[in-house]
């Protein structure tokens, strides 16, 4: 095996017993990128200068014994959405075209302060809205396992790195499914721990009540070990928790004998065949470890996307006001009529309308829309009302069972450019994974083999509050019985 | 003639008095150069989550005490939406459905007798920076210092029914917020500003007649002035048979009449919804009442308090009143000098002078209680006698020295021999008004006039009106 294959754990085992050190990882990491990204396309920007002396620094740290954390040594790729000092931080979109943050998100200092480093930022549609990546203003990323699929979005290109071995983790940030259905496609672990576990600070926001940064990683194991870096209560972010981070590493084998799962019945109701017989092969996996499977019903499942969408977009039309042409980011000098651009109304209008892309327009106009007055109690109050019903259904459903489990997404990767002019079938895409935003639950994506088409299947493990060492653990003993390949070939289908 | 009665609601904005911004730790210092104050919190960069400062909720909760509030169990933010250059967001963070302080009220004079005016709630919110217009350039400056500065708006009923009342209710407000250290209500630097929601209806109609609102008010007699302007507007329109049209006035102070800014159907819908970056939170009780322990003395009690220790009118009292640091100076006077009538002549009279003449505030009044009361003691002993004590009294002004640097020269001349030879010359220099006292007793001030003259206001006059009449009776 070689370094890119390897996960993070086993990276850090040979760089503490010295068979390797940190410069050969990132070189090893920048040689395969350097082979493979031009198809895949999932980084935007690395700072290769940067990574390989941070390296260098992590081996000299090593070697005079002071070790800073539990990702010494270990790169990490971020979605381009997480503010990185003095590194360009765009949201992949045109209005934010030379943004340098002054300031690391909360994420990125806690990644340094444990040792790791930063590979390089990531490609994502554009403000995190999409479900298929093409949505970025620069380029579209590709699935590492059918090159002519999407890794599915936003966190897309975050997604596809970690499945083409260009980097062992990667964070991305997940409002209505956005980590966990770009896992699901490229066949990788997708974690979004629960609102409130991680700091938002320095994650540009898309839809505040519901964003919170996740976790890619080819196995639970290193799902756990990052999650473990960057969870904690943060002052600078009022909706961090402080709930004690557990050690989630060290849980991983607690005994699943007993446990029980939740199969939410409305999540196999139109499943396609072909998932639904993988999902319940995993299914008898768990069963076969002792776990307890009933049906559960979570009646109020299919208002969740419409509720999503009002809160989403409503939340979004406020956070993207400030893209407005006066303070930073894109500026229009010349209107739709090639003219210069004259007073205040004509700035915000054209800077607006030139720097964001449809589908970012598209929510601002939904959004903007559900709270005017006159429509704000039919669509957004009522929204809330929803989300309140799926937040009981799910705490009550999780009285009885440990963990609820689900589909990742109703389908598997498929073709770059079939849904981009359908943006309905496109939010349907985010069915089974809006519902655990709107509720906060902690869900993870699983990969669990491949459909017919040899593209990934993934199922969805939820599980209570700020309980996330519970999915690990299920998560990590299914992956310990089954060696589902995480490591996508690179190649045209 | 149909008779009208004035129904008005005020909103007074007032600057909570943090050192630090409402959602960031940015000062909230006036006057430094543009964007000093700034940082990427309430320059609203991507990214940035704003916190809440525990000193602004702490304020508010001290207004809860002063206007008889409630404080709310739940509260939480809200977004107001609206784009414009001087506020970086697109939106301000302000409270919509669940103000932290609701059902409150106030008293404040009236001609006739104390009247209630009820607050129907306040809430806190974040400022907006300031757009600078310069003549002769096609574009403006923006200067956000005040951005996230912390404001607390106070919204009345509709009680107020004259602009007279509107003004004491604004000093009523002002004397308290300033007592509590709530605010600096600094008017110039707007720290205050005031809008005024007014309508008019014939009297003993019951219903609401259309309001209107002015804005921006920062002065209180503009506000007097705005009011009486817009309720006789209404008026004639009414009058005219016309109907009045709700809509957002300005006073323009140039031409002293209340100007349209945008109609009904321009009103701007601000799509307000809960704040996501700070949710709900609940106040406890524990904190209310540690606020309310730490209170100091509300203006009201002070007042009744004052007039009963010092023996001074209440009008008297109210003078002292009206700002904090004059009641406080008094009172620190107060401690180490017995007067109270003698000190409370001298604030009405020389200080407010001095204050006047020279554009101070009484916080940059340059003599300490401590060298104020040596001056007053220097008379109250007739050491010195009151010209030279007000001679003294600016010159302690002007130099900061204290009044032993200038009292010996001010010294008063009791030596009846030395007196007598200035009487002697007096009378010598103008006879014919030593002529006229013997038959008209007030010629004699003449002649003391003429003697403070010569002996440059040091002269003991009660000794030299003695000597005047022995030299005249001879
Ligand atoms: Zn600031």
């Amino acid at each position: 095996m070689s370094i890119p294959e390897y996960s993070a754990v086993k990276l850090k085992e040979l760089l503490e017993t010295k068979q390797i050190s940190a410069l050969e990882i990132a070189r090893a990491l920048l040689d395969r990128i350097k082979k493979h990204d031009a198809e895949v396309k999932s980084f935007l920007y690395i700072d290769e200068d940067l990574l390989l002396k941070e390296a260098q620094a992590s081996d000299q740290r090593r070697s005079q014994g002071k070790v800073r954390g539990i990702l010494e040594g270990i790169p990490v790729a971020l979605k381009d959405n997480i503010c990185t000092k003095g590194q360009r931080t765009t949201c992949a979109s045109q209005i934010l075209p030379r943004f340098f943050p002054p300031y690391n998100a909360h994420v990125v200092e806690k990644i340094q302060a444990s040792g790791g480093s930063i590979l390089g930022k990531t490609n994502m549609d554009e403000f995190a809205m999409g479900s298929s990546c093409e949505n970025s203003s620069f380029f579209n990323t590709h699935n590492p396992w059918n090159l002519n699929c999407i890794p599915g979005g936003s966190s897309g290109g975050s997604a596809a790195a970690v499945t083409a071995g260009f980097t062992p983790l990667a964070l991305g940030s997940d409002t209505g499914g956005s980590v966990r259905q770009p896992a699901g496609l490229c066949g990788v672990f997708g974690l979004k721990p629960t609102y409130g576990r991680v700091s938002r600070f320095g994650l540009i926001a898309y839809g505040s009540s519901l964003d919170q940064i996740g976790t890619f990683s080819r196995s639970a194991r290193d799902a756990a070990l990052l999650l473990e870096v960057i969870a904690g209560r943060d002052q600078r972010d009022s909706t961090s928790v402080d709930q004690p981070v557990s050690s989630y590493q060290e849980k991983l084998l607690s005994s699943l004998k007993g446990k029980k799962i939740g199969l939410p019945q409305e999540y196999f109701e139109n499943l396609d065949e072909e998932m639904k017989a993988s999902i319940m092969a995993a299914v008898e996996v768990f069963r076969s470890l002792g776990v307890e499977v009933e049906e559960v019903s979570l009646p109020h499942t299919q208002y969740a996307v419409a509720a999503y969408y009002i809160i989403a977009t409503a939340e979004a039309s406020a956070n993207l006001a400030r893209y407005d042409g006066i303070h930073y980011g894109y500026r229009a000098e010349i209107n739709a009529q090639n003219t210069k651009v004259e007073d205040l109304q004509e700035i915000y209008h054209e800077s607006r309308a030139q720097g964001f892309g449809n589908e970012v327009k598209r929510r601002i106009l939904l959004g903007t829309y559900a709270l005017s007055s006159g429509y704000y109690d039919a669509y957004y109050v009522k929204a809330l009302q929803v989300r309140t019903l799926i937040k009981r259904d799910i705490e009550k459903a999780l009285e009885k069972f440990d963990v609820l489990l689900t589909p990742t997404s109703p389908v598997s990767a498929f073709p770059l450019g079939e849904k981009i002019e359908d943006p309905l079938s496109m939010y349907l895409c985010d069915i089974y994974t809006v519902t655990f935003n709107l509720s906060g639950n902690p869900a993870l994506s699983v990969p669990c083999g491949h459909d017919k088409k040899d593209l990934p299947v993934g199922f969805q493990l939820v599980g209570k509050l700020f309980k996330e060492e519970e999915i690990l653990a299920f998560a990590h003993q299914y992956e310990k019985e089954t060696l589902v390949n995480t490591l996508a070939p690179i190649k045209k289908a | 003639m149909t008779e009208f009665e004035i129904i008005m609601g005020l909103e007074v904005h007032v600057q909570l008095l943090t050192s630090t911004k409402m959602f960031c730790s940015c000062s909230t210092t006036f006057g430094s150069p543009p964007n000093s104050q700034v940082c990427s919190i309430c320059l609203g960069l991507p990214g940035t989550l704003p916190v809440v400062n525990k000193k602004a909720v702490e304020l508010a909760l001290k207004v809860a005490h002063a206007l008889n509030c409630q404080v709310a169990e739940v509260t939480k933010f809200d977004r107001k939406n609206y784009f414009y250059p001087d506020l970086p967001k697109g939106y301000q963070i302000s409270q919509f459905d669940q103000p932290i302080l609701h059902s409150g009220h106030i008293m404040i004079p009236t001609p006739k007798e104390d009247k209630k005016i009820r607050i129907t709630r306040a809430h806190m919110e974040e400022d907006a920076g300031k757009m600078i217009h310069q003549e002769g350039t096609p574009y403006s400056f923006i200067d956000l210092n005040r951005v996230g500065t912390p404001l607390l708006e106070i919204v009345s009923a509709p009680d107020i029914e004259s602009p007279d009342e509107a003004y004491s209710y604004l000093k009523e407000l002002k004397a308290i917020l300033e007592y509590l250290e709530i605010s600096d209500c600094n008017m110039q630097e707007g720290s205050l500003r005031c809008d005024v929601n007014l309508s008019i209806r014939p009297k003993g109609q019951k219903t609401m007649g259309t309001r209107t609102e002015i804005k921006n008010l920062n002065s209180f007699n503009f506000v007097r002035l705005a009011a009486s302007y817009e309720a006789e507007r209404q008026k004639q329109v009414v009058l005219r048979g016309g109907k009045i049209e709700q809509g957002t006035y300005l006073w323009d102070e140039n031409e002293q009449k209340t100007k349209l800014m945008r109609s009904k159907e321009d009103a701007h819908d601000y799509r307000y919804f809960p704040e996501p970056d700070l949710g709900s939170f609940l106040i406890s009780k524990d904190l209310q009442e540690k606020i309310h322990s730490q209170l100091p003395e509300l203006p009201r009690i002070r007042s009744k308090r004052m007039q009963e220790e010092y023996k001074i009118s209440e009008k008297d009292c109210a003078f002292l009143i009206e700002q904090k640091v004059v009641a406080d100076y008094f009172e620190a006077c107060l401690k180490k000098f017995s007067e109270p009538q003698e000190l409370l002549n001298w604030m009405k009279g020389q200080v407010r002078t001095y204050l006047n003449e020279h554009d101070l505030a009484m916080v940059d009044f340059p003599i300490p209680p401590k060298n104020f009361i040596e001056l007053l003691e220097l008379l109250q002993k007739k050491t010195i006698n009151r010209n030279a004590a007000k001679e003294i009294f600016e010159q302690m002004a002007k130099t900061g020295k204290r009044a032993k640097e200038f009292s010996q020269q001010k010294q008063k001349i009791t030596d009846e021999n030395e007196l007598r030879q200035i009487c002697q010359e007096v009378i010598k220099a103008v006879p014919q008004i030593a002529e006229d006292c013997r038959t008209n007793p007030k010629a004699m001030n003449a002649l003391v006039g003429q003697l403070m003259k010569r002996s440059k206001g040091r002269a003991d006059v009660d000794i030299a009106r003695r000597i005047f009449g022995e030299l005249i009776g001879e």
